[in-house]
């Protein structure tokens, strides 16, 4: 069963990781403007 | 002449679109105006011209026309030198059509060297400026834009909307924490019941417990921390509403869990709890984004007119500056066609005013020196001085100030829906879960046996679904709303305006158009016209603006001369007052129009009801709540208003206290009155009425006062919010049905001890699903 532990310690790591990503995203303002990130996907940038 | 009259000849609908701001050219050229042809010139020497592919206009939006005639503003005072040498400027912007304008703007700005950063926040729909340089540079920059057809002013960046901002983000962070926990103590939980139906040994599942315990304790701490912290505040007032019950059973159930855990049992809850605030949080983070949104579209609006008054100086010098910044005896110059930005007394000379804004009065009165004026008031003659009186007097906007100011102390507080239910839901939740404790006590079950059934009833009771029930209608609803232009500024106006048994409107400005409008024209004299037409569009005088507008796009005739007060001249043929043209003078709102050879004409204005008001009073009938108007103008122009849209009711001549007394005898009588008004003079009738609508043209003060405000050129938002108000509340009545249904199969089962952690995960997120599922049939309300 120690296999459990090595597939806990990964799924944690991977969801920590996920969550940090979150609060950088939050912020470094990217939940700001969503209606305009909606619309800038459709143009290049300059 | 002659040869501009020959090119001149009615707009139709069949006319090629400017290339630039899609309105009909009527001469047949690419453009229809030479500002359209500079910034398109503009937009594709820079080859930006996959813009005009890519854009999407929006009838009911402003085009994107350059406007040569906006008043300039002197932006230095507004620009902000930070301490690495750059300078910052945060401008609002009016005609965003889509994303292309953002992409537009941005690129433009981007080609600029001195620019670091020009980014466009469609959501606030601001801009935010920072650039190498002097502060002086920000005319240049601006004026690159605004050529392009976009109006920007500069914006303060307001202590309010900072701070909403912080509490959005804050929601955000705890919604973000209370997934990524929920997410993974339920993959947790959902191996440790499929261990309990195999042979899961007692080390693997204290394992288990003790990692979620681990996840979901600082998550519910961090996550939580909305609900606790409102829940804190209501309760040091005396009172509850939801956020007590969710946080006391959110804290129970981690509580009992973490005893269970430390006491090796086989029941934890931390999932539920977290699900819980994961889907509540949902909601709060949805609710926050709408309010926002129409909070921020409000002050925009506000902001956008925001206009500077010109101060003379003693030694004679003109300094622009913010009205609030006017001392008592200081002299205001006013413009022709400006509004007045101050409360004073006439200084010198003599003019005619516009006061629709402030009295309801439609026809335009003359005013001379010693005359007292009040802000919002609309200079139609030469240039003015004003000296400013002390705000706080005797003046008009004062005294409505003040009306306004008891009238809303007067008003009663409405308590929400959702409040109303958590005062009976949450004792009764508390004393079920009570009962059940003492009963298995009594029966012989162990003290923790018997906390963790109650931890079951609270659990299951813990009202997830009956929280929902009422945001997730008002989410819909705000953002139904808001694409359709009304603001909800108050978080109960939804709540309070489907109580509405009586509307009231207000004449000038709401139910007529804000500005006036041409009388018709005989079909003779269209030619002669569309020849004053194309002087008129040099000119902002409002009755200059009026004439243009009911003619359509027309090219400028050359050689216009402006003789500020009196009219336009252009070569020998004259526009303006009868005084100007040498006609003896007429009556009410006039131009006249005199050229050589030809007998003198004139051109007369009136108010005009909204295209739709008629239509408007006609639903409103049909909804029961046949209309009421109370104005402020003479009866004869009332009664004539009031009949061409079919209003029976009718009040004329009525003062500001007059109208907030008919409003509160109104309410005193039991009626519940939506008040539709613009004027300042209706700000205290708004203040006063159960929940009150202003247009967007409406008086500053008129439009902080209303709950909600509307834009546009119709009225219909007024029957819209009406109906979509209806329909809110008869869907959180069902939700409210559904969520208590769910209790009442719930909480018997979770008495008797039958309920399961994953049976309470599975039935609460049924519920919460249904009951969202419900409200989101509002986003097919047809109106």
């Amino acid at each position: 069963m120690v296999v459990i532990l090595y597939l806990l310690g990964i799924s944690l790591t991977m969801g920590s990781l996920g969550l940090a990503l979150f609060l950088w995203s939050l912020r470094s303002g990217q939940y700001d403007d969503l209606d305009g990130a909606a619309e800038r996907v459709l143009f290049e940038d300059e | 002449m002659s040869a501009t009259a020959a090119a001149l000849r009615p707009a139709e609908a069949n006319d090629p679109a400017c290339a630039h701001c899609g309105a009909p050219t009527p001469r047949g050229g690419r453009f229809c105006c030479t500002g359209c042809a500079a910034a398109f010139e503009t937009i594709q020497g820079l080859g930006l011209g996959r813009y005009y592919r890519q854009r999407v206009l929006d009838p009911d939006r402003r085009a994107p026309r350059p406007d040569d005639g906006a008043p300039r503003r002197d932006l230095t005072a507004h620009v902000v030198s930070q301490p690495d040498g750059t300078q910052a400027l945060s401008l609002a912007i009016d005609g965003l059509q889509c994303g292309a304008c953002v992409w537009l703007i941005e690129s433009v700005l981007a080609r600029d060297t001195r620019v670091l950063t020009g980014r466009v926040n469609m959501t606030t729909r601001r801009l935010r400026l920072v650039w190498r340089g002097a502060a002086e540079d920000a005319a240049a920059l601006v004026g690159r834009i605004e050529a392009l057809g976009y109006r920007l002013i500069p914006f303060e960046p307001g202590a309010l909307a900072a701070a909403q901002d912080r509490r959005g983000v804050e929601l955000i962070r705890a919604l973000g924490i209370a997934g990524f926990a929920a997410g993974n103590v339920m993959l947790l939980s959902i191996g440790e019941w499929a261990g309990l139906m195999q042979d899961m040994g007692p080390a693997t599942r204290a394992l288990l417990h003790w990692i979620t315990a681990l996840l979901a304790l600082p998550a519910i701490v961090l996550a939580g921390r909305p609900f606790f912290a409102s829940a804190i505040a209501v309760l040091r007032r005396g009172r509850t509403n939801m956020d007590v019950p969710v946080s006391l059973g959110v804290l129970l159930v981690a509580g009992i869990s973490l005893a269970d855990t430390f006491a090796d049992g086989n029941h934890t809850y931390y999932e539920s709890a977290l699900m819980l605030l994961f889907f509540l949080l949902l909601g709060r983070v949805l609710d926050h984004r709408a309010r926002f949104r129409a909070r921020a579209t409000a002050e925009q609006l506000l902001a956008l007119r925001g206009a500077m008054v010109t101060v003379r100086l003693a030694d004679g010098t003109l300094e622009p500056r913010r009205p609030e910044a006017v001392a008592p005896g200081e002299h205001v110059l006013v413009g022709m066609g400006e509004r007045i930005g101050i409360d004073g007394v006439l200084e010198a000379g003599e003019t005619t005013l516009d006061a629709s804004l402030v009295s309801g009065e439609s026809l335009p009165v003359a005013a001379s020196a010693g005359a007292a004026v009040f802000a919002g008031t609309l200079n139609l003659g030469p240039p003015i001085t004003i000296r400013a009186t002390a705000t706080g007097g005797a003046t008009l906007l004062a005294e409505c100030a003040r009306l306004i100011e008891a009238a809303e102390a007067r008003r009663g507080r409405f308590v929400l829906l959702a409040d109303r239910i958590a005062r009976g839901y949450v004792p009764v939740v508390h004393v079920t879960a009570a009962t059940a404790f003492a009963g298995w006590m009594l029966a012989g079950a162990t003290t923790g046996q018997a906390l963790l059934i109650a931890a079951a009833v609270l659990i299951v009771t813990c009202p997830c679904a009956v929280a929902l029930a009422v945001p997730a209608v008002q989410v819909i609803a705000a953002s139904r709303l808001f694409r359709a232009g009304i603001l909800l500024k108050s978080p109960t106006a939804l709540e309070r305006l489907a109580e509405v048994d009586r509307v009231v409107f207000d004449k000038t400005g709401t139910l007529s158009e804000p500005a006036l409008a041409l009388e018709p024209v005989a079909e003779a004299d269209r030619p002669a016209l569309q020849e004053a037409a194309a002087m008129a569009v040099t000119s902002r005088h409002p009755l200059a603006r009026a004439l243009v507008a009911a003619v359509g796009p027309v090219a400028a005739a050359d050689g216009v001369t402006e003789h500020p007060g009196q009219g336009l001249s252009c070569g020998a043929a004259r526009l303006g007052s009868a005084g100007f043209c040498g006609v003896p003078g007429g009556q009410g709102s006039e131009l006249w129009f005199t050229r050589p050879g030809h007998a003198p004409l004139r051109f007369g204005f009136v108010e005009r009801p909204r295209e739709d008001a008629a239509a408007v009073v006609a639903t409103l009938a049909r909804l029961g709540l046949a209309p009421l108007v109370l104005s402020g103008d003479r009866p004869g122009a009332v009664e004539r208003l009031a009949r061409a849209v079919g209003v029976a009711q009718w009040e004329a001549g009525l003062s500001p206290p007059g109208k907030l007394a008919r409003i509160e005898a109104m309410a005193a009588s039991g009626h519940r009155v939506l008040m539709v008004g613009d004027g300042l003079n209706d700000g205290p009738a708004l203040a006063a009425a159960f929940v009150s609508a202003s247009p967007a043209s409406a008086a500053d003060i008129s439009q902080t006062v209303a709950d909600l405000v509307f834009q546009g050129e119709h009225l219909a938002p007024v029957t819209r919010a009406l109906t979509m108000a209806r329909r809110a509340r008869r869907a959180m009545r069902q939700n409210l049905v559904l969520a208590l249904g769910y209790n009442v199969v719930m909480v018997p089962l979770a008495a008797a001890g039958w309920v399961t952690p994953w049976l309470a995960a599975a039935a609460m997120s049924a519920s919460s699903l249904l009951v969202m599922g419900n409200s989101a049939r509002l986003w097919r309300v047809r109106w």
